[in-house]
Formats: structure tokens, C-alpha cells, sequence
């Protein structure tokens, strides 16, 4: 990287001063209260509080639905992740091959990403109605008798769905635009090396789409933990009950609804350290494998 | 090793712009063809035909006995070396090399003498462990003959192979590519724009232009005999001299100037071409130039001037001291080819 020199000291601070800034008051400020309050038991009308150690993280370890919720959390970020990758890599892998009306194509498949994540928790209750939601009906035809928010596996298959139909569209443009990328003669090379198509997918096209594939995972993880907030708290409607959650719904469940505010620091500290322990092995395990032209 | 026949072969894309015309010509096994032509002439798509890169929209193609215009590239035995290479920018040169073998089912040991024999033949044994992104353009271009010589084909295909490399290599790989071709024995066509590599490398030259075949001759044939004015104005660097002239009386004549005898023709207007080398400058000589530039090539100079008005170059060796001005020339023996002055065809 290029140093760049500047003539007077104070210019770069001032220039550094906004994002010290930002991430000081929403990042470090709050995370540092966090810590703080999470060795706290605090008084549900804000009476007060009392110091007790690091009790708030061993009860979370004693409580079956911490465990139960950090399950669901992995299940469910593994499924989505995995689901919404390889569908979009199987659409942007067809769409790279249509060549009349290519446009509209990418375009129609694009416009779900326009939509805010509450808003497709709303389209999904919708459909998932249980007096007359289309998608109700049809699993009924099926024998399926679907009951959102009342069977925890019915729910969560809708959680499922409806965070990576949300998620597709990213993946694919992204997809799309590394296949693109490949050198069309590369791929005319290996036609003439290789008959058989799905053969060159995975010796040819696949590696030189690893830079784009790591990228996305990295951000369809943490989409899946962090960004469904907005679904969940949409198909969740408010009622927990025995409804499926992710660990961070159950941070903001517990604070707010539930006033336990020094567990919920305690929940929210324990999954700062894992998303930064999981990026850390990610950057050092998968990123070296993956061959950047 | 094959002979490959095109009869009527031609590609329209589907916007209607017809890319090649239909086309027939014989290569004889063995024989190394070079297509060459402006960009746009249709000479890739040609050579994409030919790989199974493009549909054929007419015409049968066939390489050896078979008729391959439905196979797929690698079913047509084949190999090509891309204008960028092409290689695999994640695999190791010993892989790139070796990918085409192992998609056929050859054992790993036949696969690593191969490999190793194709990288002895082009010294490139010390890099056979290295990804391309750590070799230079020549040794890239090396690596894309090694893998197209692995698999030891019926057919060779180059769309403009050395266009990426710098002037003194490109003379080099030049002379390696056509060696190895002849010390192999394979057939071989050749995409190039460029008419200097064309009539090196060339045994026979197809000339293109707008989708039509101008001429199919030996280098000799193509450069000497013009079978129009576009073949005399591409190929030779400086081109032909095309001037406008007349016919009459068994004379050929540029404004009152007779440059040759022709009793062949009847009289009217044609268009004569005069090759820049065949005009030498002599004291006696009948045809006055008027000089106005003198290019100086070191081993010849290139003088730019007019006759009667025409535009006109003349080559002369450095032996010929030329300053602007009047100089008088001569044309050597039948240095005249004659064109149709509508059609552009040659006459004779």
C-alpha cells in the first residue's frame, strides 16, 4: 500500500476522527457497558443493580432454553447459509448461460433483495397463514398440516425459508458477476480438455469462483445470525413461547422483554467472542486455500 | 494427424450478420494453414467452427473420416492455443498441462511421461510446479503449446497466438511454433491478422475478408499473383501500389504513361498494381517519380511519392542514395498484375 505523507499532523487525525468516532459510540461504548453489566444483576425497574460475578454466565450454561436457542442458531445458520449459497450458485450458473432477455432475467431475480427483512417476514406470514395462506393450503393438499407459530419444526422451516429466499438474490449477483469474470477462453479451453460439463464446474469454474464463494460465506453467516432479526421478530409475532429463536432474538427477548438485562449482556458478550473467534478461523483456515488470480 | 475438408461451410449469428460466407477448401494432412485477414474478416469465427466452439449454421465439416459438426470440442481431437492463453490460473503448470490427459482416462504414470516429454520439447522443466501468474508471457505461451502438443491431436488450431508478446519474441516463437509443428506432423490452422507471421509460418494462406475467401494460395502464389486488389493491398508491408490506369491499343497505360504491353485484355479502365520493390530507381528509365518523403528501414528506404499524380511507394536498398526530388525509374520484368477496375479481381 502507497504511505501517504501529510504535511501537517493534525490533517489525518481529523480526517480519522469520523470513524473513531462512529465506532466508539456504537461499537466500543455499548460493548464495554455490555461487559460491564453483564457481571451485574440488575433491578427490573432500574432501581439498581448488584454485583454478582459472573453468575449471569453460569446460569445461562444451567438453562435448557440457552442451549435450545444456541442449537437453533447453528442449525439454522448452517442451513441458511448453505441453502441460500448453493441456490443462488445454481441460478447464477443458469443465468450466466441465457443470453436472449438476460436483463429482465437478472433484474426480476434481483428485486427480492429490495425488500426489507420484517417486510418479508410479513410476506411469509402471509403465506404461511393458517386459515388461508396459499402455501398453508398447498402442504395441507399434501397432507402436511402446517401450523406456524404453533409447531416449533413448522416454524422454523418457515424462518428457513423465507431467510434465504430473502438472501438468494445477493448471492447471485454476486455469483453471477465472478462467473463473468472467468475469461470466456478459460472456459473454452477447459471445453476442449473436458466433455463433460459438470467436470469443468468443478476442476475450472468452481475454484475460480472460491474468491467470491468465501466472501459470501463470510456474509451469508453472519446475514443468518444477525440479519434475520427482522424475520424472526416478524414470524415470531411477539410471542417467544416455544417458538424457534436465534441467540441474538433471545438477547434482545431476555433484555426487553424479559428485563434480565445483566443475562442478556452476559449473551450478548459470549457471541461477540464466538463471531470473532469463527472470523478469525475462517481468515486463517479457509482463506488460505483459495487462489486469487 | 488428418486431413479436414469444409465444404460450404458458413456462420450466421442469430442478429442475421453472416460472419462467413459459405466456404469450401481441403487441408491436407500435415499441412500448416494460417487464415488471415482484417478483424472482423471472419477468420475466428471460422477457426471457432472448426473447434466445435461455434455452431456450423451451414456446411459439413469433417476431420479425417468423420463428419464432426455435431461433437463437442473435446470429442473432435483437437487442440487450440488461445490469443491469452488461457491457462488455468489455479493450477500448476504440470496440471494445466496434464488436465486435458486426465479427462480422458489415461493411467497417471502415461500422463507424467507425457507431461514430462512436452516440457523437455519446451524447456520447461523448471516450472512445472509454478501457477502461470508466476511465469512470463513467453513461457505462458510455452505452457499452451505444451498442452495442446500433450494430447498429441489430429489437429493443431492458433487464434493469433503470439499477439500478446513483444516484437523479438514473437519472431522467436514464430520460428519454434512452426518448427515444432513440422517435427510433429500434425495439421494446423492458424488465425493471425498479422501478414508477416502469415507468410512465414504459412504452406498455404487463406486470405478473408467480410466473410469471403479472397484467395487460397502458398505464400509465393498469394504474394506475387493478388487475386484482387484486396489480397495486393494486405499482404506485403509496404502493400502493392494500386493505381488507377487504362487499356488501349494492347498498352497499359497511367495517364500517358505505358507501364506494360497487355494484347490479352480489351481496352478500358483497370486498376494496375505495382509492387514497391519491383519499381528501381534507373537514369534511363522512362517513368519519373516525384519524391516527397524518404523513410530510412536501415537495410532499405522506403520513399513515399507520385506518379502522375498517383500516391506511390518504392523500395529501394540502402545502397540507393534517394533526397526528395525527381527520381526516374523502371519496373522490373512483369512486375504489372492487372485488376478488374469494378470487380477487383485479377485479370489474367
Amino acid at each position: 500500500m502507497k504511505r501517504a505523507v501529510f504535511a501537517n499532523r493534525w490533517l489525518p487525525i481529523l480526517l480519522l476522527v469520523p470513524q473513531v468516532v462512529i465506532i466508539g459510540i456504537f461499537f466500543y461504548w455499548p460493548a464495554i457497558h455490555a461487559l460491564r453489566s453483564s457481571f451485574f444483576l440488575q433491578d427490573p425497574f432500574g432501581f439498581g443493580e448488584t454485583f454478582v460475578g459472573i453468575e449471569n454466565y453460569t446460569s445461562l450454561f444451567h438453562l435448557p432454553a440457552y442451549g435450545r436457542a444456541a442449537m437453533f442458531t447453528v442449525s439454522f445458520t448452517l442451513l441458511v447459509t448453505i441453502l441460500s449459497l448453493s441456490i443462488a450458485l445454481l441460478f447464477a450458473v443458469k443465468a450466466d448461460k441465457v443470453l436472449r432477455g438476460a436483463k429482465t432475467y437478472r433484474t426480476l431475480l434481483m428485486w427480492v433483495y429490495a425488500v426489507a427483512p420484517p417486510v418479508a417476514g410479513v410476506i411469509g406470514i402471509i403465506l404461511f397463514n393458517q386459515s388461508w395462506g396459499p402455501l398453508t393450503d398447498l402442504f395441507k393438499f399434501f397432507g402436511w398440516d402446517f401450523a406456524l407459530g404453533v409447531n416449533y419444526y413448522d416454524t422454523a422451516f418457515a424462518m428457513v425459508l423465507i431467510a434465504v429466499w430473502k438472501q438468494i438474490p445477493v448471492n447471485f449477483i454476486f455469483f453471477l458477476s465472478g462467473l463473468q469474470s472467468i475469461p470466456k477462453s478459460v472456459r473454452e479451453a477447459a471445453m476442449i480438455d473436458n466433455r463433460s460439463a459438470s467436470g469443468r464446474f468443478w476442476d475450472v469454474t468452481f475454484p475460480l469462483l472460491a474468491p467470491t464463494g468465501f466472501f459470501l460465506l463470510i456474509t451469508n453467516i453472519t446475514y443468518s445470525l444477525f440479519d434475520t432479526f427482522g424475520i424472526i421478530d416478524t414470524v415470531v409475532k411477539g410471542e417467544p413461547g416455544n417458538n424457534p429463536m436465534t441467540l441474538v432474538y433471545k438477547i434482545y427477548v431476555d433484555g426487553f422483554r424479559g428485563n434480565d438485562l445483566g443475562g442478556s449482556s452476559a449473551q450478548s458478550v459470549i457471541l461477540m467472542v464466538l463471531v470473532l473467534a469463527m472470523t478469525v478461523v475462517q481468515f486463517r483456515l479457509v482463506e488460505r486455500r483459495i487462489h486469487y488470480t | 494427424m488428418a486431413q479436414v475438408t469444409l465444404s460450404q461451410i458458413s456462420k450466421v449469428y442469430p442478429n442475421g450478420a453472416k460472419a462467413v460466407k459459405p466456404a469450401s477448401f481441403d487441408i491436407p494432412d500435415g499441412e500448416f494453414v494460417v487464415l488471415v485477414g482484417p478483424s472482423g474478416c471472419g477468420k475466428s469465427s471460422m477457426l471457432r467452427m472448426i473447434a466445435g466452439l461455434e455452431d456450423i449454421s451451414t456446411g459439413d465439416l469433417h476431420i479425417g473420416e468423420r463428419r464432426v459438426n455435431d461433437l463437442d470440442p473435446a470429442d473432435r481431437d483437437i487442440a487450440m492455443v488461445f490469443q491469452n492463453y488461457a491457462l488455468y490460473p489455479h493450477m500448476t503448470v504440470r496440471k494445466n498441462i496434464g488436465y486435458g490427459l486426465q479427462n480422458r482416462k489415461i493411467a497417471k504414470a502415461e500422463i507424467n511421461r507425457k507431461v514430462a516429454e512436452a516440457s523437455a520439447l519446451l524447456n520447461l522443466d523448471d516450472y512445472l510446479d509454478r501457477k502461470p501468474s508466476q511465469l512470463s508471457g513467453g513461457q505462458r505461451q510455452r505452457v499452451a503449446m505444451g498442452r495442446a502438443i500433450v494430447r498429441d491431436p489430429e489437429l493443431f488450431l492458433f487464434d493469433e497466438p503470439l499477439s500478446n508478446l513483444d516484437a523479438k519474441l514473437r519472431n522467436q516463437m514464430r520460428i519454434e511454433i512452426k518448427a515444432l509443428q513440422r517435427r510433429l506432423g500434425v495439421t494446423a490452422v492458424y488465425v493471425t491478422h498479422d501478414q508477416v507471421e502469415a507468410m512465414t509460418m504459412a504452406d498455404r494462406i487463406i486470405v478473408m475478408n467480410a466473410g469471403n475467401i479472397e484467395q487460397i494460395g502458398t505464400p509465393f502464389e498469394v504474394y506475387n499473383r493478388p487475386a484482387t486488389t484486396f489480397v495486393a493491398s494486405f499482404m506485403g508491408a509496404p502493400p502493392m501500389n494500386l493505381m488507377e490506369g487504362t487499356i488501349t491499343d494492347g498498352q497499359v497505360r497511367i495517364g500517358d504513361l505505358v507501364v506494360a504491353q497487355n494484347l490479352d485484355h480489351p481496352a478500358g479502365p483497370v486498376t494496375v498494381g505495382i509492387r514497391p520493390e519491383d519499381i528501381i530507381p534507373d537514369a534511363a528509365g522512362q517513368m519519373k517519380i516525384e519524391v516527397s518523403l524518404v523513410e530510412e528501414l536501415g537495410a532499405h528506404r522506403l520513399l513515399h511519392g507520385t506518379l502522375g499524380g498517383h500516391p506511390l511507394s518504392v523500395y529501394v536498398s540502402k545502397d540507393n542514395e534517394v533526397r526528395p526530388g525527381v527520381l526516374h525509374v523502371s519496373l522490373k520484368q512483369n512486375a504489372v498484375s492487372l485488376f478488374g477496375k469494378d470487380t477487383g479481381a485479377r485479370l489474367s
